[in-house]
């Protein structure tokens, strides 16, 4: 039972957290909000004019907008599938007794601590450079002609070394749902003749669903603003062949210094994300309950 | 009963698993064997595994032109210090929300993950403009309460689930016994929640450490971590595979290491305890 004064410290506890977070939020999305209203450009002075929905316009209408747009979906759609599929046959795999378990466990994780500017300097140089990286020479010994990977096929490398890097999360998370199926449910199937399919599809995949979905929700929060990745390998381009909504925000904003445009642009991006963000909130409040 | 399980069929799974776990771990391998090799031996072709002469000289290089250890002490200072802040700030909140939850409880953890779901970029505007008119770019103390604020809920989030775990009972017998609030924190909470608060703070430096949103737009050089120290390497550096190799082991290794420790709190802090 929580007394009058317990509850009057709890309230005290609470608030600096509370307060602090509700400045954080509501400070700068205000002033993005506000801004996305006003032609504003670093690079010319004067006041600035409020011109309601121009920017909004100005952005829909960007050559640059549905390309990104584009982009980033697959990014997201290409990297959730490699990992998610992956991450199940992985859990599964490693669910299975085997020698030397710890071990495989911590190589398998190891990815998920890489820096993301260090995963994506490595595989763009010294794995898929098209001179002296190792997969031109795997490709030249095997007699084919070293393919270019990130001029040729940029948004498609960059999903690669994004779903390295989220591969042993998905992969963890699914491990740690596997583990805890009860083994007795299992071999009742067993017993009553269910095979090694049906035990899948019907026991361990229905087990798997409700991780699979946090994997899912989760890791679409992070990949809807993957940014170190592009800087760092393609700078967006060729083009626009691999600049996705953040890495757009970002060059408006920092490099053309168009502040209107680019607080337009980062608005659109929060309504993207919060559309995903309310699945993943109804889940976990679902949790709470319990 | 346990089923059991034939020597053969584990030898194969062994192998099959083995194989895939060292083609993963494979980057992080090769980036380590390059690290010890000579520009040379580094795009000799066919590559060269384990046989060229091992050398250290990468390293010194590395530090003898780029001064590696101011941004790896910006990384520790960034990292620790946004997390210990963060734990501050969250200990009371979560000790609260835990052992004297109200009727808006529920709904103010559900506000605070919220705030985690916007995009850094929807603000990078405005913070931008911010750090930049009170001098704040470029500064480690900029970057620490960013990060602070932004790790704050997944910080309230995970002690919440561990504070939650421990018996409200104990609690209330010391305080039939006349131990007060503070008595009861310092000596029966306390206690308790120390293996909670450390995977909290081990989790929560390693995310800081690889945060590659604000610390490569909010720093240019001096207060750089060790994410903006990598990517000036973009090019041409990047192409001196050597030395792209050591001064990537040494951003990557110290946070490697803890990472392994902290497996298991990793799934449950990211998923805000939804799977455990």
């Amino acid at each position: 039972m929580a007394t009058q004064a317990s509850r009057a410290a709890g309230r005290l506890m609470i608030s600096p957290a509370v307060i602090l977070l509700f400045l954080w939020m509501i400070v700068p999305l205000g002033m993005t909000i506000w801004f996305s209203f006003l032609r504003y450009n670093l690079l010319i002075p004067g006041d600035n004019p409020f011109v309601g929905i121009e920017n909004y316009q100005y952005f829909f209408t960007d050559p640059n907008f549905w390309p990104a747009l584009w982009n980033t979906l697959t990014l997201v759609l290409g990297v959730l599938a490699i990992t998610t599929i992956g991450g199940i046959l992985l859990a599964l795999l490693l669910d299975q007794p085997m020698f030397g378990q710890g071990i495989v466990r911590v190589l398998v994780i190891a990815p998920f601590f890489v820096m993301p500017t260090v995963s994506a300097l490595v595989w763009k140089n010294m794995f898929m450079n098209p001179v002296n990286g190792l997969f031109a020479w795997i490709a030249r010994t095997l007699g084919f002609a070293p393919f270019d990977f990130l001029s040729a096929a940029p948004l498609f490398s960059i999903i690669l070394i994004v779903a390295w890097q989220w591969l042993p999360f998905a992969t963890l998370i699914l491990l740690t749902a596997l583990q805890s199926l009860d083994s007795e449910q299992l071999e009742a199937a067993e017993m009553d003749g269910a095979g090694a399919v049906s035990r899948f599809f019907y026991i361990m995949l229905p087990h798997l669903a409700r991780a699979a979905t946090v994997v899912i929700l989760i890791q679409t929060i992070f990949l809807l603003s993957v940014f170190a990745e592009i800087l760092v390998t393609t700078n967006g381009g060729p083009g626009n062949a691999s600049t996705n909504l953040t890495y757009l925000v970002y060059s408006q904003s920092l490099l053309q210094y168009d502040v209107g445009l680019g607080s337009a642009g980062g608005i659109v991006a929060v309504i993207l994300a919060n559309i995903v963000a309310i699945f993943l909130m109804r889940m976990i409040g679902k949790n709470l309950e319990t | 009963m346990a089923r059991t399980v034939t020597t053969q069929r584990k030898v194969i799974v062994t192998a099959i698993a083995w194989t895939i776990a060292i083609a993963i771990f494979f980057p992080i391998l090769w980036t380590f064997l390059t690290s010890f090799k000579t520009e040379a031996d580094a795009i000799a072709t066919p590559p060269k595994f384990l046989f060229f002469d091992w050398t250290t000289e990468n390293y010194t290089t590395v530090q003898g032109r780029s001064n590696y250890f101011l941004h790896f002490w910006n990384s520790v200072i960034i990292s620790v210090g946004s997390t210990v802040a963060a734990l501050i700030i969250a200990i009371p909140a979560a000790w609260s929300m835990a052992f004297v939850p109200g009727k808006r409880t529920k709904d103010i953890l559900m506000w605070m993950l919220s705030t985690k779901m916007m995009p850094a970029v929807g603000v990078l505007v405005p913070i931008y403009l911010l750090f930049r008119d009170t001098g704040l770019l470029d500064t480690r103390i900029g970057l620490v309460i960013v990060l602070t604020l932004m790790n704050l809920p997944i910080v309230v989030w995970m002690l919440y689930t561990y504070f939650k775990e421990i018996p409200g009972e104990i609690l209330e017998a010391a305080r039939m016994d006349g131990a007060n609030l503070t008595r009861e924190i310092i000596y029966v909470l306390t206690p308790m929640a120390v293996p909670g608060i450390a995977s909290t703070l081990l989790l929560n430096i390693i995310l800081a450490w690889n945060e590659a949103f604000w610390t490569l737009n909010l720093t240019a050089s001096k207060s750089a971590p060790l994410t903006q120290f990598i990517a000036s390497y973009s090019s041409p550096e990047g192409l001196f595979y050597a030395k792209l190799s050591a001064a990537s082991m040494m951003a990557i290794a110290p946070i490697i290491v803890l990472g392994w420790f902290s497996q298991k709190q990793l799934v449950r802090g990211l998923t805000f305890g939804a799977v455990k």
